[in-house]
């Protein structure tokens, strides 16, 4: 298919006896948003790590564009690709200009400065992000929301077509979540960046997403729209819940009842 | 009625007015330090005369003692301090530990044990002595470095523990060394204690060279560092390299330490406590980190050793070891306060 924009092909990775990802394969299109959703330890973030090369996989490829990503220079993967971790250097003491900087690294050999083009990815960075009034303030005297649009920013200043992110929204209170969701809905929409996210949240992952992956001890077991997925054999089997089922307009949500059998079970073996 | 929203929009980042400030005052304290080490000691001499003595062409005392004894020294104390220090910045960085000092991590005494063996067994190649330090300091960091990764990833507490390791070891190897030899050991104790006493034009021309291909090559490690200080997996993502770049920071802060340890021995902290007091001033960011840690480290080395030649006077203390009385507390004051978090 011309566009599937990124690819997996029968990942294998061995990292414990108790935890490994097996056999992995999924497609990501243009301009789609899809959210991988598990319990923890499932492998989510594992998965994001294996389709960006931050870990190589012990078997399987992963293909960006139609090409084996292992056989890319860094640069070339860093200019269509990128993520935004979990977790980042909270002792950065940065300004929010100088972090989206960075974000301009593929682009630049070794001693390159920047030209009026970087610039202007720069100001677009910071402005699709909301930070003007705030990009000459320092990370540490920013709150959570702030740091996080600014961090958001800097994989802008990339111009990736391909926008990982792990958790954005941990950590973070209900309405800077809002606003990271929208920022991500809006940059899918406006920019037609191809978003891949783990989240915690189900009911924001089927509000924000086109497509739902769910994974279970390191493997696919469910995929396709939040509508599909979203009911009651679903949620006992990955997280051994009970819920109900309601729906907002056309946007499924749940909430949960008790703690299935499945559960009880499992926490007194 | 509407109130209007106050936008203070703030130029450019607030610090950085702060932080050519700090730069321009450790430029002056380096002039200050170097003009105090001319006039200085066992006999004070004017600033007047300073200037006769080496921009004159009368062959006086003065010009003795300034040019002979007093530049050398001071020129040499320079160098070494700049190199320290830029080493302790950048192995923090690399390590992303706030201990990581030469002193501490095991790569002085690399540079140290190696350089024993040398002046011990090889007297006639000390001119290769300098580049031997360099590996000695080289395979010491590979090895901290190495052995506090395995497994878990390096806690700044693995990495404090592998230095200590690899200190004892590189220690017990230069006792050995020089008991086994204790015929020429004369030659090596005072260069052991750490000083800049006696230091002439000969070790300021051994330095020269590795400081400055060392200090020049801190410019191009200025970026690569920043970038580490982003975090491995971002700096990943950004397309650089970073067990390159990791590798290429670690030789050139092996080199600096080298270089430093070849004339002028084992003296610790400088790589602790000028970049942690810099670091304070003006940040992380090792555009300002970098070359003002230098001057603060030249500062600092030149400034200790005139108090420890005129202090006691007569009896002149190794600069090293009035560092160590300075430092020693200053690194159990960061072991208190949780200077260690790491990221």
């Amino acid at each position: 298919m011309s566009d599937r924009v990124l690819a997996a092909e029968n990942l294998d990775l061995f990292l414990s006896t108790s935890f490994s990802i097996e056999d992995i394969s999924l497609e990501l299109h243009k301009e789609e948003i899809v959210s991988i959703v598990g319990a923890n330890g499932s492998g989510k973030s594992t998965l994001l790590r294996l389709l960006t090369r931050l870990i190589a996989p012990d078997r399987g490829h992963v293909y960006l564009e139609g090409k084996r990503i292992n056989e890319m220079s860094p640069k070339a993967i860093a200019q269509k690709l990128t993520m935004l971790p979990q977790t980042h250097n909270h002792y950065l003491d940065l300004t929010v200009n100088d972090l989206v900087k960075y974000g301009r690294n593929p682009f630049k050999k070794w001693f390159e400065g920047f030209k009026a083009e970087d610039q202007e990815i720069i100001d677009f960075a910071i402005s699709a992000t909301n930070l003007e009034n705030i990009k000459h303030r320092s990370l540490p005297s920013l709150s959570g929301g702030e740091r996080q649009r600014a961090w958001i920013a800097m994989s802008l200043a990339q111009m990736p077509d391909i926008l990982l992110l792990d958790e954005p929204t941990t950590y973070l209170d209900i309405s800077h979540q809002l606003e990271v969701m929208e920022l991500i809905k809006k940059l899918n929409r406006e920019n037609g960046i191809t978003i891949v996210m783990v989240l915690h949240d189900l009911n924001q992952a089927a509000r924000y997403s086109h497509r739902l992956i769910a994974m279970k001890d390191g493997k696919i077991v469910q995929q396709g729209t939040p509508k599909k997925m979203f009911n009651q054999d679903f949620f006992k089997e990955i997280f051994g819940i009970d819920v109900s089922i309601y729906y907002d307009e056309d946007i499924p949500f749940f909430i949960p009842r008790y703690i299935g059998a499945a559960m009880t079970e499992m926490a007194w073996t | 009625m509407q109130i209007k929203d106050k936008v203070v929009q703030i130029q450019s980042d607030p610090r950085n007015k702060k932080r050519w400030l700090v730069a321009v005052i450790a430029f002056c304290l380096v002039i200050t330090a170097v003009v105090l080490g001319l006039i200085t000691g066992a006999v004070n001499i004017s600033v007047t005369d300073v200037w006769n003595a080496l921009f004159g062409n009368e062959e006086t005392l003065h010009r003795q003692i300034v040019y002979e004894l007093r530049l050398p020294r001071v020129l040499t104390g320079l160098l070494v301090g700049a190199c320290l220090a830029s080493a302790g910045a950048l192995l923090q960085g690399i390590m992303r530990n706030p201990l990581a000092d030469p002193g501490i991590i095991g790569v002085s005494s690399g540079a140290g044990f190696v350089a024993v063996i040398f002046m011990i067994l090889f007297p006639a190649q000390l001119k290769f002595l300098p580049l031997g330090a360099f590996l000695g300091a080289l395979v010491a960091a590979l090895v901290v470095f190495g052995l506090a990764n395995i497994g878990s990833g390096g806690s700044p507490y693995r990495i404090i523990l592998s230095g200590i390791a690899v200190n004892a070891l590189l220690g017990a190897g230069t006792t050995g060394i020089m008991i086994l030899n204790s015929d020429s050991v004369q030659a090596v104790l005072p260069w052991l204690a750490g000083g800049l006493s006696g230091r002439s034009w000969p070790h300021f021309y051994t330095i020269l060279p590795y400081a400055s291909i060392g200090l020049i090559l801190s410019v191009f490690a200025i970026k690569p560092a920043n970038l580490l200080l982003l975090g491995d997996e971002v700096a990943k993502l950004l397309g650089h390299d970073v067990e390159k770049s990791r590798f290429l920071l670690i030789v050139l802060a092996a080199f600096l330490a080298g270089a430093a340890v070849s004339v002028a021995g084992l003296v610790g902290f400088v790589g602790l406590v000028v970049p942690h007091i810099i670091r304070m001033l003006v940040g992380n960011d090792y555009r300002y980190l970098l070359p003002i840690s230098a001057l603060g480290g030249g500062f600092l080395v030149v400034f200790a050793d005139i108090l420890a030649r005129s202090w006691f006077d007569p009896i002149e203390l190794p600069v090293g070891i009035l560092l160590a009385f300075v430092g020693a507390p200053f690194f159990l004051y960061l072991l208190h306060t949780g200077g260690i978090k790491s990221e």
